[in-house]
């Protein structure tokens, strides 16, 4: 065999390898979806989705499957987490791309590469020991309120920290890209540094800082074991973020695999497992979209 | 509206050294760029053009571990004093960069973007200076019908002449280019030499070339530049047509590259 037709050969098993796993990967997100599906039709069948999505009231043994508190606390802590974590990791990374020595860079980011590499396991104990007693004897006191320190609160504060090395990174990543062409460019009109930021930095990774948002969103929603150490795991809506809560990742790996003597349990648990991933998916969606619109203004 | 005509903009450097690191890439530069004339720096790739027209706005500075020394004098006083504020002097220098970058936002924006950050408000005001720099840059006749479009979607051509027209309406005294026609179609190359012979009038303006055509089309003045030292310097007849140096002459022969 000529050494042409062995390099086209290989080109087009390379290509079709590729394509291959390629295609496995959206089957794989199919393949999910359906099961999930599939698993959740019984309790689909038996009761509406409207009360299954919206009622508060979760009571196994009665048959009383309503997802609500669950839904309510992952947006909760998800949104708090990324409240704290966003313009706390934006600020951060700005100050290490654009602020900051080289000798203070040098020292930083190796500390961040480490803290992204703690399991998360760790990132529960320590709120257990810090954060929890901080909210019970300081926060909540502070508000007036009595808390056992599990709470919204806690959770999110803790999923915001561990939130903040991959967002710091996958910022610094994007800032990094744009082109100091267009910095100097800025500059060279006499702008501040904080007016090229504004102006030319942060439009130009406008597709990025989406994308590392989204990212961590979807960590975040996903996130479990951490929070549902510091979380409470109490079945009731919160009334506010010093309760103790339980979202839908919590819910799930509290409870799935035990009581399954309780005919559609399993069921209303992989349906939660489906509502949870729904949810993801969703907000993956919006990021694509939001980013293509950026993409074709001035990008 | 009038260019601001300024004959005493004039720059004087003494015994300038800019060292990356440890490198050496500017040694010892003594030179005085002609007032309302075009002076090309031309020279071999990597011999020091592009950092010694960094060091006339101090866009040098952005780099890490980096060393000036030396007088810069613009107008009679070193830009590189301590207390010298940066934003004015860079103000002072309209700069035509090797490929250009439009700024991430309108054609109209681009333009405002220099008088805006100095402090003009006025609506009114604005959309003049708008108009009178693109057609300052032979480009207003192309994009008048969509000023409030992404600068993006213009032409390289086109592009290049929006961040002419946007350095020059900020009011510099100095036009600073760094090859830039390079990355242009030769059409577009020409506009903008036609362009600088125009400005060279109100304006001092110096050019990093890498073509001796274009340096002998436009430049008044001529500076040839080798591993970081200025070898010979003086006027067009004097350094591209007599070269006296040998390091010149094989330059202008094309023996180096
Ligand atoms: N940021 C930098 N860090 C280290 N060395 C640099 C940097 N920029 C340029 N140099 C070096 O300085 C010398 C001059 O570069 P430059 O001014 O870009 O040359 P030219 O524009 O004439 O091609 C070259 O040897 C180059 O390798
Ligand atoms: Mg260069």
């Amino acid at each position: 065999m000529s050494f042409l037709k062995y390099r086209l050969r290989m080109d087009k098993n390379v290509h079709l390898i590729m394509k291959i796993l390629t295609v496995f990967s959206i089957v794989t997100i199919l393949a999910i979806l359906l099961g999930l599906l599939y698993k959740a039709y019984p309790i689909l069948k038996t009761h509406s989705l409207t009360n299954l999505l919206l009622s508060k009231d979760w009571f196994p043994q009665k048959e009383l499957f309503g997802l609500f508190p669950f839904i309510s606390s992952t947006f909760q802590v998800t949104g708090l987490a990324m409240f704290i974590a966003v313009p706390f990791c934006l600020l951060a990374s700005i100050y290490l791309s654009e602020y900051a020595s080289k000798s203070i860079t040098r020292l930083v980011l190796p500390l961040i590469d480490i803290l992204a590499g703690i399991p998360s396991v760790i990132f529960g104990i320590w709120g257990i020991i810090l954060i929890v007693p901080f909210i019970r004897d300081y926060v909540a006191p502070f508000f007036g309120k009595v808390s056992s320190g599990y709470s919204i609160l806690t959770g999110g504060i803790v999923l915001a920290v561990m939130l903040i090395p991959v967002m710091v990174n996958i910022l610094l990543e994007v800032f990094n890209t744009v082109s100091r062409g267009y910095k100097e460019a800025s500059l060279a009109l006499g702008a501040t540094k904080w007016q090229c930021i504004k102006h030319v930095l942060l439009i130009k990774s406008a597709p990025g800082i989406i994308s590392a948002i989204a990212l961590s969103l979807s960590r975040a929603f996903g996130e479990t074991l951490a929070v549902l150490m510091v979380v409470g795991n109490v079945t009731k809506s919160p009334k506010s973020i010093l309760d103790p809560a339980q979202p839908l990742p919590a819910l799930i790996a509290n409870n799935y695999g035990e009581m399954m003597s309780v005919d559609l349990y399993d069921s209303a648990l992989l349906l939660a497992s489906l509502v949870l991933f729904i949810i993801v998916l969703f907000f993956n969606i919006i990021a694509r979209v939001i980013l293509r619109r950026l993409e074709k203004n001035n990008h | 509206m009038s260019l601001s005509i300024n004959n005493q903009s004039n720059i004087v450097v003494e015994n300038l050294n800019v060292f990356y690191n440890q490198r050496h890439a500017l040694k010892n530069i003594n030179i005085t760029i002609p007032s309302n004339k075009l002076t090309a720096i031309i020279g071999p790739s990597g011999c020091g053009k592009t950092t010694f027209l960094k060091c006339f706005n101090r866009l040098i500075e952005n780099n890490d571990n980096i060393n000036v020394t030396g007088n810069f004098l613009v107008n009679g006083q070193n830009i590189y004093q301590p207390n010298i504020e940066i934003t004015e002097i860079r103000k002072k220098m309209g700069l035509l960069s090797q490929r250009p970058y439009p700024l991430p936002m309108s054609i109209y924006d681009n333009i405002t973007y220099g008088p805006k950050i100095h402090g003009e408000k006025n609506k009114e005001k604005l959309d003049h200076i708008v108009e009178f720099y693109l057609k300052e840059a032979n480009l207003w006749e192309e994009v008048k019908d969509r000023l409030h479009s992404p600068a993006n979607n213009l032409s390289i051509g086109q592009q290049q002449r929006l961040c002419l027209a946007r350095g020059l309406a900020v009011e510099p005294e100095f036009i600073l280019g760094d090859e830039p026609t390079s990355a242009l179609d030769p059409i577009s190359s020409k506009h903008i030499e036609q362009k600088f012979l125009e400005l060279k009038n109100k304006y001092t303006i110096v050019l990093v070339t890498h073509s001796l055509r274009q340096a002998k089309k436009i430049a008044d003045y001529v500076i040839f530049m080798y591993l970081g030292e200025i070898i010979e310097h003086g006027s067009v007849e004097e350094v591209l047509l007599n070269p006296k140096n040998q390091l010149t002459k094989d330059y202008v022969n094309g023996e180096i590259n």
